[in-house]
Order: structure tokens, then C-alpha cells, then sequence
């Protein structure tokens, strides 16, 4: 699923003003430079966009490394939340659409690295990184799924809000950025459907099932809205995300556009949301909701939530118990090519 | 989705450690009769698994009929800050295009 | 029209929405399900009982492959381990759904309301994921005892399970191949990696015997099944020229006692269907 992430918490690169011109300010630029800022620049203006060997401002490459690693790193944790029921799911049917969604997350987390290795950084650096905890991803992986309505509300709510957020990244200005996101979007659509199916199925059973899709809908909530990242006037990427056409729309933007979605859908379920603040504003024409504990959300950010230490644990022993694994195949390959070589010279000679 | 990729980011450095599995492009051909298209890039270890893995990544929703597989460092491609010259030339010769001829506009089956 | 007597959507309500089962057709659960509450898709007891075995069989593999999603070595091989864990699902739910029809139960009663003893499962299908060279040699085993099975399945007497059969030999046949390349790369890696694939045959090895064993229903069932022991000389065939391509021994090994076919387990099994079970038990009747 698609898990957008926030582009929270982290220092700005930069000054937001200027659009991408805004170099390490020591540093005396090269014509070469010179010449590609120009291009970059014209790029961005046209709305087209950049592609792998073009040249770019080293904090639009940062920040796309930054945000493209996270977003990937948050597909292939989100799997663990899900997975987490694929061998008690209460139906087959259930369990082979569970068992497709969270293979697609890894498919999906496997676009993004591709599309972040070609700005030079190797899979495997990003992927120490996360495992050694120095990376970041969706604070939102980090609550547990405690009951099987945890697989709707995510499917509904959590894959709900990252749809919100990707689609409008199928058009950001890094060409593979967008075509991996476009692939993600297509995929992504039975995602959000299947999770709402599981809570509707839910909504309309027993009354423990009920309250098991409530209760659900409650936990996820917040946390969901909170992955649209802080309100625009804390949020210091935002605007030069925006500028440099990667982001299309506002953190509150967004975050109100979903919430009129969840208001109108939640009528569907005959479920309820747990906020009487939920409202259409007929002034501003926006949708608004209450206040969220924004406090906690960077205390899960920090690490310190209900999940953090497991999910990593799971990510460093998996990738650590498969090292044998990925060593056995590359020797082979080694080997197979050696002997190739050695059968070609004897043909030759 | 590796484009014709940077060389930093597909060269996989010896000293890197043993198991580090190169970048692949993987092309898919949708359907019989077209082009295979760039679809995007994944690790393997080599050709063989490269393509079961594309097999399994990229085709999972029927997207293809047949695959191909190239190391990523296998391609060259074009500089793209000589792209004003490289690509200048076609420039202007609007003459290699139909739409260029108006004067037998309307006349049948030209 | 005269029906196709491998039409078995054909025989009964000739709406639009009847399904053609015929070895062609890419069948689907749900395919079955209609057919067999249209009434014709009833099979004997027989082959109900004969279905179950092989839903089993498959059903039990998918759910221990399944624990590997988001614990594969690579995330290629999630990928990968996850198409296979949902075909072998996909197999499972064919069979047990068409098995169910003989006696007006569910793919999911079926799954989730028997208990231990009911279930018809062969102890290889049963044995632990172990590491990742553990899970490959199962597969190994798995992918050439089931590629000639159903293959000659296809040519059942049965049009179901023939039509099942024709859907899951092309899926198992990748299955023979991934195995094939891991065994392959894992025998010939590093030092560590081929102790670790000799000790994962030499764990698995043992559950072979079971899978070649006849017994009355499959005497019984004649044209409708496959003789398992039928199937043994190409399995020692095409299992031996891989090992021996890998440079490997095939295990020596005496064969465990089975019984899985008669509800007897490996000790592993109960452990499987309490965690697979727990939920749909909790809210018997409730529906997903």
C-alpha cells in the first residue's frame, strides 16, 4: 500500500524562497553549474520534467532521496502491520487478497528504491540505513493492528490517505518519482476498496464484529490524518517541495480533502467518526476537523511509539538472516560467469 | 524506475562486500505485436533470476508476454547536457513530416 | 447443442453468468462455488475425498509459506514466495470448494470447522519453514511431486478436477523452476549455503515416501485420480538430475511413517490450525 510520508520533522535543506538556487551558500559555482541551474530552472517553469543524468541543485537531489527512501522504506515496514494477519485470516478469500496487498507493498517499496537509486544512491545504503534506525518512515506503521477490523481501517483509512497524497505525485517533477507513483496508483486501487469491504462486512455482522470495526475506526483515525504531515504553518519542506513542482498541494490541503472523503464514506459503513468536529465549512469551502495530538505524533516520530523497536527488529533480522542468502547467489553468479569465460577462451584458443 | 542510470548508481563496488546483486533494466512487451517498453529496475543476482524476478514484479497483473533483461551498466546512453547539439539537428527540417506538404491537402488516398 | 461433457456450466443454468469449466478456462474459486450451488459441480464421494487431499496439501503449504511475506531473504523474494504461497492458495480453494460441494460445505468450512484429524494432509506439506534453504528444499520436493500429478490430472475422468488440474500444473510448473534455480544457487554458493541446503534435504527428505503411497481411494477412484505411486520414477528422475547438476547426494535417509492421509499428523499441524483457525472460530457463523 501506499504510504505516503510525511515530510516531517526534518530540517529544511534550505532557504524555501528561492526556487532550487540556493546552494550551500559558500560554495562558487561553476559554469557548468551556472549552465545547469538555468536548465533546471526552465524546467521546473515549463511544469516538465527532470530526468536521472539531467543535472540538478544538490538539495533537489537530497530532498528526493529523502523523501522517495521514505516513502519506500514505509511500503516495506507497512507490510509488517498487515502480515501480521495473513495467517489468521478469517476466511480464504480474505487471506488471498491480504496475501496480494502486502506483496504488492513490496513491489511497491521496490518501484520507490528503483526510482531513488537513480539519483546515486545505492539500495542497499538506504536499506542499512533504515535498519540501523537512522532512517525515517511512516510514524503511522508504528501502532499495532490488533484485531482483524485493523486490516479494514488501514485498507480504508491509512491506504485512503496515501492514495490522497500519491496521486497528485504521479505528476512531481522527477520523471521516475512519477512513473513509479503512477505504477503504485494503478495497483493501489483495490487496496483502499478491499480494506473499506472488510469494515462494511464488519459494520453489517454480529454486533461484537461491529464494535470491532468501530473500535478500529477510532484508533486509526487520528493517526491517519496525521500522515498528511504537520499543519502548513509547521511543516518546513512543504514550500520547497512545492516549488520544485514535487509536491502539488498543501499538507491541510490534502488532509481536508480526505476528511470529507471519510465523512461521507463512514455513512456508507453506518459507522462513526470519533470526532463531533468533523464539518464542511461553507465559507472557506473546506472541510475541518478537531484538533489533532500532534504532541504524540512526534513523540511516535522519535521512536518512542507502541511498535517502533519490533518493527525494525523484524526489517534488521530479516534482512540480516538473508545475508547468507544474497551472498550464496552472487557467489554462484560469480562462479557461473568465471567458468563462462574459462569455456570461451578454450573455444577460442 | 532506473532510467539509463548514473554510473554511481549501478556499478556495484567490489569492495563492497560479496553479496550485493547488480541493477537490472527490465522491458516488457505488453502484447504481441508491440515494443517492449522500459518498465522499470530491480536487483538480482544474475540474468536468470533477473528475469523471474521481473517476471514476478513487474507482471503480476497479466502485463506482459515477454521480458527482457539487461544490466543496468550494459546501457549508454546519451549525454544529457549535450542534448542541445545531439537533438539540435532534427530542429527546424520540418520537411521529414507529412504535415509539412499543405498544398495537396484534400487529395484522396496521398 | 449437444453440452460439452467438460462443460459442466453447460448442464445446468444456461444463464450468462454459467461458468465454462473446461480445461481452458483460467477457473477461479468462485467459479466452483456457483457451479456447485447450481448443482452441477457434485462429485462422488470419491473424488471429494480425493480433492480434499490435494486442497489439503496446498492449503497447509500456503499458509506456511505466507509467514515469509515481509521475511524473505531479499524483497525480490517476498515477491516472489508470495506469488507462489497465493497459487498453491488459490489451488487449495479450487479443491476444497469443489470437495465441499459433495457435502453442502464451504471452502471455508472446510478450512476453518474440521479439526485436526479431518484434515488430509501429508506431513512434508506440514513440516516447518525452517531457514530459507529448509523452505526451498520442501519446495523442491513439492513442485516435482505435484507438476507430474497434475499434469496427468488433466486427464481425469473428473471434469472439475481435471479443469482445476489445468490452471495449477502451469503455476506449478514455475514453482519447479524457481525451486530449481535456488537449489541450483544455494548448493553452489558459498560453503555455508550448501551445508545449509544438504541439511534442509536432508530435513525434508524423509516426507517423500508418504507422497507416492497408494491406498484404497486412490485404487478406488481409478480414471478419476492419479496413482501416487504412478509418479515416483519421474519424481527420482527429474529430482535426481537437478541434485546431481547441483553436485548434491540424494538423501539416503529412511522414510518416515505417514498417515496423513488418515487424519494422523506430524506434530506440527495442530500448531498451523490454531493460529489459522483462532479467528473464524471465535465468531463461528460470522461472516468476512
Amino acid at each position: 500500500m501506499a504510504r505516503n510520508v510525511q515530510p516531517a520533522g526534518q530540517p529544511a535543506p534550505q532557504n524555501p524562497a528561492s526556487n532550487g538556487t540556493a546552494q550551500a551558500p559558500a560554495v562558487v559555482l561553476s559554469p557548468e553549474d551556472i549552465a545547469g541551474q538555468e536548465n533546471f530552472d526552465a524546467i521546473i517553469a515549463k511544469d516538465s520534467r527532470v530526468e536521472p543524468k539531467d543535472w540538478m541543485p544538490e538539495a533537489y537531489r537530497r530532498s528526493l532521496v529523502r523523501q522517495i527512501s521514505q516513502h519506500a522504506h514505509s511500503e516495506i515496514i507497512g507490510m509488517q502491520p498487515e502480515a501480521n494477519w495473513i495467517t489468521r485470516a478469517p476466511s480464504l478469500k480474505r487471506k488471498s487478497i491480504l496475501m496480494a496487498k502486502v506483496q504488492d507493498e513490496a513491489g511497491h517499496g521496490l518501484y520507490l528504491y528503483s526510482a531513488a537509486e537513480t539519483l546515486g544512491t545505492t539500495r542497499d545504503d538506504m536499506m542499512d540505513a533504515l535498519v540501523a534506525g537512522k532512517a525515517r518512515y511512516s510514524s503511522i506503521f508504528n501502532y499495532p493492528t490488533v484485531t482483524w477490523a485493523d486490516m479494514g481501517a488501514i485498507g480504508w483509512m491509512v491506504d485512503g490517505a496515501a492514495i490522497c497524497n500519491q496521486v497528485p505525485l504521479c505528476r512531481a517533477s522527477y520523471g521516475p518519482y512519477g512513473r513509479a507513483m503512477v505504477r503504485v496508483c494503478k495497483e493501489e486501487s483495490f487496496h483502499q476498496r478491499q480494506g473499506f469491504e472488510i469494515l462494511l462486512e464488519l459494520a453489517n455482522g454480529t454486533p461484537e464484529q461491529r464494535e470491532m470495526a468501530q473500535n478500529a475506526v477510532n484508533r486509526w483515525y487520528a493517526p491517519s490524518l496525521m500522515m498528511f504531515g504537520p499543519p502548513d504553518d509547521n511543516s518546513p519542506n512543504s514550500k520547497q517541495s512545492m516549488a520544485w513542482n514535487i509536491k502539488r498541494f498543501s499538507n491541510d490541503e490534502l488532509r481536508s480533502r480526505f476528511v470529507g472523503m471519510l465523512a461521507e464514506q463512514v455513512k456508507v459503513l453506518g459507522l462513526t467518526l470519533p470526532d463531533d468536529e468533523v464539518r464542511f465549512n461553507e465559507d472557506t469551502k473546506k472541510w475541518e476537523h478537531g484538533p489533532l495530538d500532534w504532541a504524540e505524533f512526534k513523540e511516535v516520530l522519535a521512536g518512542r511509539g507502541p511498535c517502533n523497536a519490533q518493527r525494525l527488529e523484524r526489517r534488521r533480522s530479516a534482512h540480516e538472516d538473508g545475508a547468507w542468502v544474497r551472498e550464496a547467489a552472487a557467489a554462484y553468479a560469480a562462479k557461473q560467469a568465471a567458468k563462462q569465460s574459462t569455456n570461451a577462451q578454450k573455444a577460442a584458443a | 524506475m532506473t532510467e539509463a542510470t548514473s554510473p554511481e548508481s549501478t556499478t556495484p563496488d567490489p569492495a563492497e562486500g560479496a553479496h550485493r546483486w547488480p541493477l537490472w533494466e527490465v522491458f516488457v512487451r505488453s502484447s504481441r505485436g508491440l515494443s517492449h517498453v522500459h518498465a522499470g529496475s530491480l536487483h538480482a543476482p544474475d540474468a536468470a533470476m533477473a528475469l523471474r524476478n521481473a517476471r514476478d514484479l513487474y507482471t503480476r497483473r497479466n502485463e506482459g508476454v515477454s521480458i527482457w533483461v539487461v544490466p543496468s551498466d550494459a546501457i549508454a546512453a546519451s549525454d544529457p547536457d549535450s542534448k542541445g547539439s545531439f537533438f539540435e539537428s532534427p530542429q527546424g527540417k520540418d520537411y521529414r513530416h507529412a504535415t509539412y506538404y499543405t498544398k495537396s491537402e484534400g487529395v484522396k488516398h496521398l | 447443442m449437444t453440452p460439452d461433457p467438460h462443460d459442466v456450466g453447460a448442464l445446468g443454468d444456461s444463464s450468462a453468468s454459467a461458468t465454462r469449466i473446461t480445461p481452458g478456462f483460467a477457473l477461479r474459486p468462485e467459479d466452483i462455488a456457483l457451479a456447485a450451488e447450481q448443482g452441477t459441480a457434485k462429485p462422488s464421494e470419491d473424488v471429494a475425498e480425493y480433492a480434499l487431499r490435494l486442497g489439503d496439501d496446498a492449503l497447509i503449504l500456503a499458509q506456511r509459506l505466507g509467514h515469509w511475506i515481509s521475511r524473505a531473504p531479499e524483497l525480490e523474494e517476498d515477491v516472489a514466495l508470495g506469488n507462489i504461497a497465493l497459487d498453491q492458495l488459490g489451488h487449495a480453494r479450487s479443491f476444497l470448494t469443489y470437495a465441499g460441494a459433495a457435502w453442502g460445505k464451504s471452502e471455508d468450512d472446510l478450512a476453518y470447522f474440521r479439526r485436526e484429524g479431518e484434515f488430509r494432509s501429508a506431513h512434508l506439506f506440514e513440516q516447518p519453514n525452517g531457514d530459507f534453504a529448509a523452505t526451498i528444499a520442501r519446495q523442491f520436493i513439492v513442485a516435482n511431486y505435484q507438476f507430474p500429478l497434475y499434469r496427468e490430472l488433466v486427464k481425469s475422468s473428473d471434469p472439475m478436477l481435471s479443469a482445476i488440474a489445468a490452471k495449477a500444473v502451469k503455476e506449478v510448473d514455475y514453482h519447479l523452476d524457481h525451486s530449481t534455480q535456488w537449489v541450483l544457487r544455494l548448493a553452489g554458493g558459498t560453503d555455508e549455503s550448501r551445508r545449509r541446503m544438504e541439511a534442509g534435504l536432508n530435513l525434508m527428505w524423509p516426507f517423500v515416501g508418504e507422497l507416492f503411497e497408494d491406498d484404497a481411494l486412490t485404487a478406488r477412484i481409478g480414471d478419476a485420480g492419479v496413482v501416487p505411486s504412478s509418479l515416483k520414477e519421474e519424481f527420482d528422475r527429474t529430482t535426481g538430475a537437478i541434485l546431481a547438476e547441483a553436485e548434491l547426494d540424494v538423501p539416503g535417509h529412511p522414510m518416515a511413517t505417514g498417515g496423513g492421509r488418515r487424519g494422523n499428523h506430524s506434530e506440527h499441524l495442530g500448531l498451523v490450525l490454531a493460529e489459522m483457525q483462532v479467528l473464524a472460530r471465535e465468531f463461528p457463523g460470522a461472516s468476512w
